[in-house]
């Protein structure tokens, strides 16, 4: 690599101040420590440090979420298969549905990284600040959250959004007040309702390829919405080919694999706990968001079931907490350090709420089924505030001990 | 009372070069120096001008603001130098030492006989004063402050630490008039912490007129300010003490004998030391009497302290004034091609990012490479792992940066001092200097609320 190393050397006296390109140094600068971790050497403090950098943290969680991104490809294919009623076998198929899921999702990948990054190093040239690595986690999250039949334009649109609203105007990774992913997805979902909601962008499905009978399009989401009072979810919910699951325990199965309609990442629960798994072990995750997540949705689930005011109320927690994007926003939205609480009660409450209030949301919104990025962004702007109230627990804790003191 | 405390937080950092328990003497230093950097805070006012001849226990310098807090000369000899850098700051009082050693005699007595005022006055008058720190501020102590404890660490959790246990062996009578002569400051208890379940030296475990706590756990327990804060906190408008165990020693031989007597044994230590041990010396000699023909070949870097809170001292550098610890440790000036995507089995992390968690008896032979480049924060609740305290350090850092003096009394700026979050520095995935933002932040609360 010394070749390499040198070509970076004998580029930076013209980035350097009173070169040439002065201008665009923290763009070279990023380039140069991805390539190579920089022979900076310690000054005051610490001696040694930790080898752990923020370039590993968000390499780690993009390592989590592969498992949803692949998944994601090949269940793109399977649903469009599933429509048109060819290779409709689990098994049928593999590479024929992972291809023609890759075309539809890599693109919308290739965008939102192109034009994120594209806006990060603009700002970090503009504003003279190094090229931050939080955007390598919300690309890659931004195309999970989002249906296959997105048009290119609209993630590209989305993507300016969030990083310029979402975090560029707080002063960069770090200074966020909402989580940028779920940015760009409330901004298409407020923007371009009818794209991001429905039953016609979520299997893709093509003009000369007639569907199947009884193809609808829909997700388990809004069938269970628009299931009809009395029935029981689990045996009246049905695949994309409009094929009955049967039973409930058959329609959980299907979710947790995820060969079920939904964007394009949070299907697989399966899926998401590999990553979910990975981040705990490692801890670059917050294992109290997930749990306390997990415990506030399921605590809502149960309160709904006992109501069972109607069928979607009363869908099986199990069931309910495996679909839409509750455990993809438990595992990747709801944990992200910027905009979650930065303290470990704080972090109990939080995602408590987020989980709460999502199914929640998802169960009273009269528009749209869903509403885990409603909660876990409402949570985020909610965050310093439960922080705030736990720094002064622990403040007037002090004080109190002061006055025993003496 | 005693106490028994398990701390649970924090970490230790396994480093390739522990000192074996072995003294030997180091070369015969060719000069010694006093740095007024050593003390923070201190403007000092120079008593000697260069070339005049002093005795050990002669005073070099006091303190501008408080001309009764003496530093003094820890040999006989010539002041061959005074170094000054930028704005005539002085950083160096360099003494070349004779080879017949003079002392000034000190009218001491055995400690317990006096009174608090007569010991703090030769303390003042012998340059021993400065051994004690004060809690808040981390600074040396204030002669007429009246502090509710005084702390002594019987074990340094440092990475490398040196074992206490073992320097201090068959020390006992002056051990033990150090603490009486201590025991004379303070209206509250002389507190002696020392490791539980480790077999303790008689020099602790026989100790009077002190109580004893015994702390478990990583570093940092081995840290007074962790150990006050579990023990006996620092609120408003309180004052405690520290005192290094070596220096009780010293205290104490003092008392003894009159006369001025620093010698000291530091641990060498350090993956580039090629026989680490223990070396008997004094305090502010010259480094290069310690390592001279010790070390490995390389860029080295050569710290007086740990590798957590030392200062890089260089070659021709002298011993700091509290430091019982040389370690030697590569440098890391190399760039490493995509080094956050390389598996990199040779690096330590307290994170599982990395495969040291496989290893935990692994010693390692750290470089100073930042390993990284500094961001704003991202990750949450890596500092609250490593600080075995009831606040929130992260928050109390932001209050700092932000200059918010009241936020920082509130948040806990008097328990704290920068070693106490060294671990934190150590740890942090954005690279924040957190012993800087709070050696500031105590300056900024020193100026604002005395």
């Amino acid at each position: 690599m010394k070749f390499l190393l040198n070509i970076f050397d004998n580029l930076r006296p013209n980035f350097e101040k009173g070169g040439k390109f002065e201008k665009y140094y923290k763009g070279f600068e990023a380039i140069e420590t991805f390539a190579f971790t920089p022979g900076h050497v310690t000054h005051d403090g610490t001696h040694v440090k930790d080898a752990i950098d923020l370039k590993r943290t968000m390499f780690f969680v993009i390592i989590a979420l592969v498992p949803c991104l692949l998944f994601g490809m090949w269940n793109t294919g399977h649903q469009h298969f599933l429509a048109i009623g060819e290779m409709t076998g689990l098994t049928e198929g593999f590479m024929d549905k992972f291809i023609f899921g890759a075309i539809r999702v890599l693109p919308i990948v290739v965008v939102s990284y192109g034009v994120g990054l594209g806006i990060e190093f603009l700002f970090a040239i503009i504003k003279n600040h190094s090229v931050n690595e939080g955007y390598l986690v919300s690309g890659m999250l931004i195309p999970l959250v989002l249906p296959s039949e997105i048009p290119l334009w609209m993630v590209a649109v989305a993507t300016i959004f969030a990083v310029v609203i979402g975090k560029e105007v707080f002063g960069g990774t770090g200074m966020n007040i909402l989580n940028p992913a779920l940015t760009a997805r409330a901004f298409l979902f407020f923007a371009y309702p009818t794209k991001m909601s429905g039953n016609m962008v979520w299997i893709p499905t093509e003009a000369d390829k007639a569907t199947v009978d009884g193809y609808t399009g829909e997700t388990l989401l809004s069938q269970a919405y628009n299931a009809a009072p009395g029935s029981d979810f689990g045996t009246v919910a049905y695949d994309s080919a409009g094929q009955q699951f049967g039973s409930i325990a058959d329609t959980m199965w299907a979710s947790f694999w995820g060969w079920i309609p939904g964007s394009i990442g949070e299907t697989s629960v399966f899926a998401i706990l590999l990553g979910a798994a990975f981040l705990l072990f490692t801890g670059i995750g917050s294992w109290r968001i997930m749990l306390s997540f997990l415990i506030g949705g399921a605590a809502m689930s149960f309160i709904f079931n006992a109501w069972g005011a109607n069928t979607f109320m009363s869908v099986h927690p199990l069931q309910q907490l495996m679909m839409g994007s509750f455990m993809f926003g438990m595992v990747f939205m709801a944990t992200d350090p910027v905009s979650a609480a930065q303290t470990n009660m704080g972090k109990w409450i939080y995602g408590f709420f987020a989980g709460f209030l999502g199914i929640m949301i998802r169960v009273f919104n009269p528009a749209y089924p869903e509403g885990i990025m409603m909660a876990i962004l409402f949570m985020n702007v909610m965050a310093p505030l439960i922080d705030h109230y736990v720094v002064e627990a622990n403040v007037k804790r002090r004080l109190k001990r002061a006055t025993v003191a003496a | 009372m005693s106490k028994n405390v398990k701390i649970r937080r924090g970490a230790n950092i396994k480093l390739a070069g522990k000192a074996d328990q072995v003294k030997s003497d180091s070369n015969t230093p060719s000069s010694f120096a006093i740095k007024p950097p050593d003390f923070h805070g201190l403007t000092p006012k120079m008593l000697v001008k260069e070339g005049e001849e002093v005795k050990a226990g002669s005073p070099l310098f006091h303190d501008k603001y408080n001309d009764k807090v003496l530093f003094t000369s820890p040999v006989s000899g010539e002041v061959a130098s005074i170094v000054r850098g930028a704005k005539r700051k002085i950083l160096e009082v360099r003494i070349v030492p004779d080879s017949e050693q003079k002392y000034v005699s000190f009218d001491t007595a055995n400690a317990g006989s006096m009174s608090g005022e007569q010991v703090t006055g030769l303390l003042l008058k012998s340059g021993l004063w400065p051994l004690i720190k004060q809690r808040p501020y981390d600074v040396v102590a204030k002669p007429e402050s009246k502090p509710k404890a005084i702390f002594i660490s019987a074990f340094d959790s440092a990475p490398l630490g040196p074992d206490y246990d073992f320097i201090l062996h068959g020390e006992d009578g002056a051990f033990q008039e150090g603490i009486n002569a201590l025991a004379k400051l303070t209206s509250g208890a002389v507190h002696l912490n020392v490791r539980s379940g480790a077999s303790t030296d008689p020099v602790f475990a026989n100790a009077k007129n002190v109580t004893r706590n015994s702390f478990a756990g990583p570093h940092p327990a081995g840290n007074v300010g962790i150990q006050m804060h579990h023990i006996s906190p620092v609120n408003k408008g309180e004052t405690v003490w520290s005192v290094n165990v070596q220096a009780v020693a010293m205290i104490g031989k003092f008392f003894q004998t009159g006369k001025l007597d620093l010698s000291k044994t530091i641990a060498l230590a350090g993956s580039e030391v090629q026989k680490p041990r223990y070396i008997k010396t004094k305090v502010g000699a010259s480094v290069q009497s310690i390592v001279e023909g010790q070390l490995n070949d390389g860029d080295l870097r050569i710290i007086s302290g740990n590798v957590l809170t030392g200062t890089s001292v260089g070659a021709d550098g002298y011993l700091g004034f509290y430091d019982d610890l040389i370690t030697v440790i590569p440098e890391g000036h190399d760039p490493q091609f995509m080094g956050w995507l390389a598996p990199n089995f040779h690096k330590f992390s307290l994170s599982k990012a990395y495969f040291s968690w496989l290893m935990p008896n692994k010693k390692y032979r750290l470089n100073t490479n930042m390993n990284g480049e500094d961001r704003a924060y991202v990750v949450s609740g890596q500092y609250e792992d490593l600080l075995p305290m009831d606040l929130y350090p992260v928050h109390l850092i932001k209050s700092i940066m932000t200059n918010d003096v009241e936020r920082m009394e509130q948040l806990g700026i008097y328990e704290i001092a920068p070693e106490d979050m060294a671990l934190c520095e150590f740890a942090c995935t954005s690279k924040t200097q957190v012993q800087k933002i709070v050696r500031d932040g105590l300056d900024v609360a020193m100026k604002e609320l005395g």
